[in-house]
């Protein structure tokens, strides 16, 4: 008779809930999944353009490379720093996870600020979504515009979700009194994935077009 | 129909060990993919490599900083083959469509043959 007590109290049995995890935490769940599969669709669109035709590899090591680098630093930085705002947090200690989430937004705004200047690095070679520089064109003939239109559509989804995490984080930050640990959480939840698609995104764009000349 | 608070225990919150050596590797492995381009290794290693460690970083963050590996098994379940599914998809079906493109691409005026006749 246990047991079966215990049968009916699984995961399905009924009056728990789903998962075992609150519904605003699935609710980030299957948000992180259908985003994830937005960010598939761009990358594996920018990987069957960059399979089929010519494309320039235009990222020197400086400034591109050590740039991008040094941004992967800071988001995987702040990916720590968030997890240690949730474990403050989880401890109750809510002043100490305020002062990490600030962290881990700071540091998401210095990725911000790094990549932005790396996208005027590029623009000012002359670099648009629809037109690459001359002398890119010349050092690699052939080759397409769409890598104008890969990398800013790409690299500009990232970033519009890095700010918007920014601001999400601001706000959690701001309102830690009222929330409940487990709203901390959830925008854990979010910062991670954001740096999860830039785990991606760094070596599909950045280390596979390194230019070697 | 609610469940009791408790039922969603204080489950394994991870030590702040675990966390730093997570965050170790995970600057590892990147060391080590720009380490790669910066040896100039051919394209097709270079991807095989990279994809190949940023899975496994994702695979990193998602179990520990995300801490879906202390959530119960039916979540990973319901997250992890559909992620699995699109990987498949993209070598399996995209990445030989693109070949085909490639390949069917025009390559200029046809030469005239080497022969004489």
């Amino acid at each position: 008779m246990a047991t079966e007590a215990q049968a009916i109290s699984s995961d399905w049995g009924g009056g728990v809930l789903p998962y075992r995890v609150g519904h605003r935490k699935l609710g980030m769940w299957l948000f992180i999944m259908s985003d994830s599969l937005t960010f598939s669709a761009l990358l594996i669109g920018y990987a069957y353009l960059r399979a089929s035709n010519a494309w320039p590899t235009p990222f020197k090591f400086y400034p591109s490379i050590i740039f991008s680098s040094v941004m992967t630093l800071v988001l995987l930085s702040s990916s720590l720093t968030m997890v240690m705002a949730v474990s403050a947090s989880s401890r109750k200690q809510r002043s100490k996870a305020r002062n990490w989430i600030i962290a881990t937004a700071v540091l998401g705004a210095t990725f911000i600020v790094l990549h932005a200047i790396e996208w005027k690095h590029l623009i000012d070679e002359g670099l648009s979504p629809f037109r690459l520089p001359h002398e890119w064109a010349e050092k690699w003939p052939g080759s397409t515009p769409l890598f104008g239109a890969t990398f800013f559509g790409i690299t500009g989804m990232h970033m519009f979700h890095v700010a918007t995490g920014c601001i999400y984080l601001l706000v959690v930050a701001g309102r830690v009194n009222k929330l409940k640990h487990e709203d901390v959480e959830i925008s854990g939840l979010y910062w991670h994935f954001v740096d999860l698609v830039w785990m991606f995104v760094f070596p599909m764009i950045y280390l596979l077009s390194i230019d070697f000349k | 129909m609610t469940a009791p608070a408790a039922a969603d225990t204080e489950h394994f919150a991870g030590s702040l060990k675990l966390f730093l050596s997570v965050w170790f590797w995970l600057l590892a492995l990147t060391a080590f993919e720009v380490f790669l381009g910066y040896v100039h290794l051919p394209v097709v290693y270079m991807l095989v490599i990279l994809m190949g460690a940023s899975i496994i970083k994702a695979a990193l963050i998602v179990a520990y900083f995300m801490h879906l590996r202390f959530e119960r098994l039916s979540l990973v379940l319901t997250i992890v083959p559909a992620l699995v599914i699109c990987i498949c998809l993209m070598l399996l079906v995209f990445f030989p469509d693109s070949f085909r493109a490639r390949d069917m691409r025009y390559q200029g005026p046809a030469q005239p043959t080497a022969d004489s006749h």
